[in-house]
């Protein structure tokens, strides 16, 4: 699904990114970890196409078709999805209308009409069910005033309202408590299938307790420096990151 | 729904970056010679065949515009207009009188086409009452009859004079005094022609009532009086909207808005201003010099609610005088201004009786190379026990060459005062932007998203119709301010 080659990306000509590569394939959940500032949510904006990110060299290819050149908002009609690592309040505008301008705007991209209301106000109640989401939370303006885990939860709620091929995570347990944490990681748990594929980026493993990787990478430096199953993580957890620096660095 | 009919709209009008209603409509007129004096005004006067009070009354506003200067405490610049360059009065040639709208100058109608408001559009339009002036003089009234039928009385200050001169002559100049600024009197002194209405005591008008303003010859200023009487324990709510077409010298507009709310009554009066903004480069736009104030006696109540997205310049500030105890004066505005469009706008709600109350809630939003300023004045008199105001003013920037101003006054003279003022400068974020981006919507749409959520409170006050026509106003006039 997500190919990525030798993939150097930079951003007010710092170097970030240098050289990476990904290979996604649908139904797969890859963990990418890492120390602060070794590139992870670069990498995630880069493939979700935010514009002050350079692409300077290598490839990104989703289901074949090379992506780079597209605008972020061609990527998600794609199905592209991030997660945001702290999502923006957009003052006035409820969730509902939001999902609403979202979803029909990604229909319009691919010629169809909007969706009738009725249908929406369905899709909107059996994705509310799914992730035991208040709708009276639906009608407040886009995460103004929202905890940290209402951010989160509303974050994934999106994710089901848009059914991406491609969900990349982004630091989704920063800020979390453990029950937010574990209602969130339920809610992807309950939207992955066979079809769609998961990149979770986090720095601790404790995210991964609960949303299961099928692989784990290491970024370090904005390369993939290790990659392994989920024992990986573990491993990090139990001695860090330190001797993986030693390990690249020898 | 509305959302549908704005997006769709909105695409088609965002390919032509043209001023939309930037057309001429080639109808014959007579237009009065350049230049301003007393033959001038007394020929205006002559010309609508004004009873000798009302010819008096203009020429003391002549009189006392003399003597006065154009103010310079506002915050916007422009090259002042030459006032013995401008014609003073301008209508459409053989002053029709139509009982239907077939016998209406077809180019008038195609004009209204591309206004989109078509009369037969409007007269289908439920609870929609039109009285449409173009260059000064009204051509065609309808729903006249069921308004008559309770007594309201909906015609243009012209035929007012004539036909109502008792409630005219009572009531004109009572808020707006000729000698209370430069623009005032000068409207005194020529005002062409505007809206007169009259809702009798305990009468609850039916319908909207509506007033499309438009300016239509080149160099031809535009002087509107309208004066609204809602009479004892009557409500109306009046809908203003203005289009002008595209000039490239500037035209003038200096209108005078009256409003008087008996006791008990309750007027609400909302205008979407869409006057030329000139072009990208500052070039032309009209120049908006408007005075607006209301009158509230015990118990009533005064909402105004404005969309302005227009003019190069706008001066305006629509005002309570808050007489009456109990009584309650509201202001809801948005202003958006881009390119290099200067707006100084806001309220004064003037507190004299016990017990007032009164809101302001003002949403700025500058792009391009603009300035947008908000100007309030919140006033409580010795003797307004128990005053309350509350004003919030937020600004919305988007980019780095615009600018947010907020100019709040507040004069307290009774201690049992509760006064609150809140404000808050925020700037459409890249972060927002790409947020948007990334779940799915474009750049343009997204702005639009964002300035509709935040002037949503605004939104909210105004009636239905308007609300549709005023964010797809917004969305046009910020179209092409970022990226």
């Amino acid at each position: 699904m997500l190919k990525i080659k030798n993939l150097h990306a930079s951003v007010e000509d710092k170097a970030i990114l240098r050289g990476i590569d990904l290979e996604v394939k649908p139904g797969e959940v890859h963990a990418i970890m890492g120390p602060n500032g070794s590139g992870k949510s670069t990498l995630a904006s880069v493939v979700a196409g935010k514009e002050e990110y350079e692409v300077d060299k290598g490839e990104i290819s989703l289901d074949g078709e090379d992506i780079e050149e597209l605008s972020a908002e061609e990527r998600a009609h794609k199905g592209v999805f991030m997660s945001f690592q702290y999502p923006v309040e957009i003052p006035g505008v409820s969730v509902t209308n939001f999902m609403k301008t979202a979803i029909n705007e990604t229909r319009k991209a691919k010629g169809l009409d909007d969706m009738p209301a009725n249908e929406m106000l369905k899709m909107i109640r059996e994705k509310s069910e799914l992730l035991e989401i208040d709708r009276k939370f639906l009608s407040r303006s886009l995460n103004e005033g929202f905890s940290g885990g209402e951010k989160k939860r509303n974050e994934i709620f999106q994710m089901a309202m848009l059914e991406p091929k491609l969900a990349i995570l982004d630091e989704t347990d920063s800020g979390l408590d453990i029950d937010a944490l574990r209602i969130v990681a339920n809610g992807v748990n309950k939207l992955k299938s066979k079809d769609n594929a998961v990149i979770v980026i986090t720095h601790y493993q404790r995210l991964l307790d609960y949303i299961v990787p099928d692989y784990v990478h290491v970024l370090y430096d904005g390369r993939i420096v290790k990659s392994g199953t989920k024992e990986l993580a573990h491993e990090l957890e139990e001695k860090g990151y330190d001797w993986i620096k030693e390990e690249v660095n020898a | 729904m509305s959302n549908k009919y704005t997006e769709d709209d909105l695409r088609e009008e965002l390919k032509t970056k043209e001023y939309e209603y930037g057309f001429y409509t080639d109808i014959e007129s007579e237009t009065f010679p350049v230049g301003l004096n007393e033959d001038i005004v007394r020929a205006i006067s002559k010309k609508k065949e004004e009873p000798e009070w009302m010819t008096q009354w203009r020429l003391e506003a002549f009189k006392i515009w003399k003597e006065m200067t154009e103010p310079e405490w506002a915050n916007v610049h422009y090259e002042k207009p030459d006032f013995q360059a401008i014609s003073y009065y301008s209508a459409p040639n053989s002053k029709p009188k139509y009982d239907s709208i077939d016998e209406v100058d077809p180019e008038l109608l195609a004009t209204f086409e591309k206004l989109g408001i078509s009369l037969d559009e409007q007269k289908k339009l439920a609870g929609v009452a039109m009285d449409v002036v173009v260059d000064s003089v009204s051509v065609a009234t309808t729903f006249k009859k069921t308004l008559a039928e309770k007594g309201i009385i909906f015609m243009s200050i012209s035929e007012a004079i004539q036909e109502h001169p008792e409630l005219v002559k009572k009531y004109i100049g009572t808020v707006v005094p000729q000698k209370d600024n430069f623009y005032a009197a000068l409207n005194s002194a020529v005002f062409s022609d505007g809206s007169f209405c009259y809702i009798p005591k305990g009468v609850r008008c039916p319908m909207e009532l509506s007033t499309y303003f438009r300016i239509n010859q080149a160099g031809t200023g535009q002087f509107e009086r309208t004066l609204v009487i809602a009479d004892e324990g009557s409500y109306v709510s009046y809908l203003e909207g203005c289009t002008a077409p595209s000039r490239d010298e500037n035209q003038l507009h200096a209108a005078v808005v009256e409003l008087i709310a008996l006791d008990d009554a309750e007027i609400k009066y909302s205008t979407v201003q869409n006057w030329y903004p000139g072009n990208a480069e500052g070039k032309g736009g009209v120049y908006n010099f408007v005075t607006k104030r209301g009158l509230c006696e015990t118990n009533s109540k005064i909402s105004w609610t404005q969309v302005e997205t227009g003019s190069a310049v706008t001066w305006k500030y629509p005002s309570c005088v808050l007489k009456g105890d109990n009584s309650v004066g509201e202001f809801y505005s948005i202003a958006v201004t881009n390119n290099y469009q200067q707006a100084d706008t806001g309220t004064k709600m003037i507190h004299l009786g016990k017990n007032t109350k009164s809101t302001i809630i003002s949403k700025g939003i500058s792009a391009g190379k603009s300035q947008n300023s908000y100007r309030g004045l919140v006033q409580i008199s010795s003797r307004a026990e128990n005053a309350r105001n509350f004003s919030q003013c937020d600004s919305l920037l988007m980019g780095n060459d615009c600018g947010a101003h907020t100019f709040p006054y507040i004069e307290v003279k009774n201690k049992s005062a509760q006064i609150e003022h809140e404000a808050t400068t925020s700037k459409i974020g890249e972060d927002q932007i790409f947020y948007c981006n990334q779940r799915g919507i474009d750049t343009e749409k997204a702005i639009a998203l964002i300035v509709n959520g935040f002037s949503k409170e605004v939104l909210n006050k105004l009636p239905m119709e308007f609300a549709v026509e005023a964010q797809k106003l917004l969305e046009i006039s910020l179209e092409g301010s970022v990226g």
